[in-house]
């Protein structure tokens, strides 16, 4: 799988980047072809953290496979449980309480902030800078101990589970994200000041890792990836789910493709988030926060596909049921996979250098995509 | 357009397919080598237009194979689903990579995974099981690994 570092028969070299580099955030090899500082081509090597978790659910029960994709995209853990939530509940035919549906509406949303606070400051290092990664983590820490009073755990929550939820909400819960609307809305700009509006930033991302809308398309990328590139493609808005349809916010959308147009759709995003929040706080109905559903379910025979919008883009769960009590074979279709697989076709022809912006713009999270 | 206005317009396209309904989605079945023509169709037939491939897998039935394509279209916002029967001895069908890239990695993570060769792939190679998983399919139902699988 690794190949030597060396030179080609066109005189090229070939170079790792990973599977231990702090700009691919994780365990991801690429094996890439230079000719000069020019890259020619990008070789994704996966399958550093793949543990199978497709195999693992299909002997894990419908209750019970839940747990584990938290560990797939980590900084999405709620929203890919509710994929997974939502699938199990079309094929049980229930319909969950409409208390659950705006707590979990709330929870997606502020993991979506969390997520690209985190992508902020982690792209920001990556093209040199260290102050902003601290600035995101104390916005961040904010939502996790917000989490942490509701759910238990920081990251791998666990919380939305068919039928509704786990637990009740704590009763800080109001509180303590009214709390940080404000903190949000007094730090937000410090994140214009330091790395939007920064002329050297603005320099490295314009124009690099263009990606067209009908490549955006061809190479199924999903999420502020496409949105870079002008495709309207958010779930919330096509195909919504829980109280979406209701709400009132934007769907982000910058025309340029290149990294400073998908850097703009996570800014943009986190403040549509941040008004979704404000609609729905104070306007938690009362009532159960769970559906009655049996202690063991069974899905009928059949197919159900759910789809939901993560932080990163579109994730699917594809469950086939034969009657059973687990899933006869379950799919993740990860928004992360696809996004990767559109990098080669970004990278080619630029420099080297730029490599990292491209990486940072697609904000990669490998378990996601490894799965 | 609408399951049933899909229908009528998939059949003229191509008579021998077989249609299953009831689900979400407009489901058809087809015949392995009919695929590639019928896919070029769906992606460049202008009322149809399927540009946007959001999942393929398969699923081991352990008689058979079958692989399961999720299309839908950005401009007019349809969905369908294709799905083609494999032999399970030998599992081929032709790839879509050439009309939609991102098939290019799916295939390859299924080829790893079921064993499924995808006739003219590019770059038909391991993806995410590292070297030596030649031959070993982990994600048929009769794959058994003592060392890397825990049985909850």
């Amino acid at each position: 799988m690794v190949e030597e570092i060396g030179t080609t028969e066109e005189g090229d070299l070939i170079i790792n980047v990973g599977p231990q580099h702090p700009a691919t955030h994780g365990v991801l090899h690429l094996v890439i072809t230079l000719n000069g500082e020019t890259i020619k081509k990008v070789e994704p090597h996966l399958g550093y953290i793949h543990r199978s978790i497709e195999k693992m659910c299909e002997s894990l029960t419908y209750r019970q496979f839940i747990y584990v994709t938290s560990r797939m995209d980590y900084l999405s853990a709620h929203i890919n449980n509710h994929a997974c939530a939502l699938c199990v509940e079309k094929g049980l035919d229930v319909e969950i309480p409409r208390r659950a549906q705006v707590i979990r509406v709330l929870m997606d949303e502020l993991t979506r902030i969390a997520s690209h606070e985190l992508w902020w400051g982690a792209m920001a290092m990556d093209l040199g800078a260290f102050t902003p990664f601290f600035h995101a983590f104390r916005e961040r820490e904010t939502i996790n101990d917000i989490m942490e009073e509701t759910c238990g755990a920081r990251l791998t929550m666990n919380y939305m589970v068919p039928g509704g939820l786990m637990a009740d909400l704590h009763p800080n819960f109001q509180k303590r994200v009214k709390e940080f609307i404000t903190l949000y809305k007094l730090k937000i700009n410090e994140y214009a000041e330091l790395v939007t509006g920064n002329i050297i930033f603005q320099n490295r991302m314009k124009g690099v890792g263009y990606l067209s809308a009908e490549d955006a398309i061809s190479y199924g990328c999903s999420g502020p990836t496409a949105r870079g590139s002008g495709v309207s493609c958010d779930i919330r808005k096509l195909y919504p789910y829980e109280v979406y349809d209701k709400l009132e916010f934007d769907e982000v959308l910058e025309t340029e493709g290149d990294s400073f147009a998908r850097y703009m759709v996570r800014i943009g995003e986190m403040n549509q988030s941040i008004k979704i929040i404000e609609q729905l706080i104070d306007n938690i109905p009362d009532g159960d926060f769970q559906a009655k559903t049996k202690v063991v379910l069974k899905l009928p025979k059949g197919e159900f596909y759910s789809r939901v919008e993560t932080a990163r883009g579109e994730l699917g769960v594809y469950i086939v049921s034969e009657g059973g009590t687990t899933p006869y074979r379950i799919k993740f279709r990860s928004p992360g996979f696809s996004n990767l697989s559109a990098l080669d076709h970004m990278a080619r022809g630029s420099k080297l250098g730029d490599l990292v912006a491209m990486m940072g713009t697609l904000d990669l999270v490998i378990p996601d995509i490894d799965r | 357009m609408n399951n049933e206005e899909l229908k009528t317009t998939i059949t003229a396209l191509l008579p021998s397919d077989t249609f299953e309904e009831g689900g979400e989605w407009l489901n058809i079945n087809v015949e392995p080598k009919d695929w590639l023509p019928l896919a070029q169709q769906l992606r460049n037939d202008a009322s149809l237009f399927f540009d946007y491939l959001f999942c393929l897998t398969c699923i081991d039935w352990k008689t058979h194979l079958t692989m399961v394509y999720h299309l839908s279209s950005t401009r007019c916002r349809h969905n369908i689903v294709v799905k083609s029967k494999l032999d399970r001895s030998n599992p081929e069908i032709e790839t879509v990579s050439k009309i939609w890239k991102t098939a290019e990695f799916h295939e390859r993570e299924v080829y790893e995974m079921f064993g499924v060769k995808f006739l003219n792939h590019p770059d038909l190679r391991l993806l995410i099981l590292p070297d030596g998983w030649e031959g070993k399919k982990p994600m048929l139902k009769d794959f058994e690994d003592a060392v890397n699988m825990i049985r909850l």
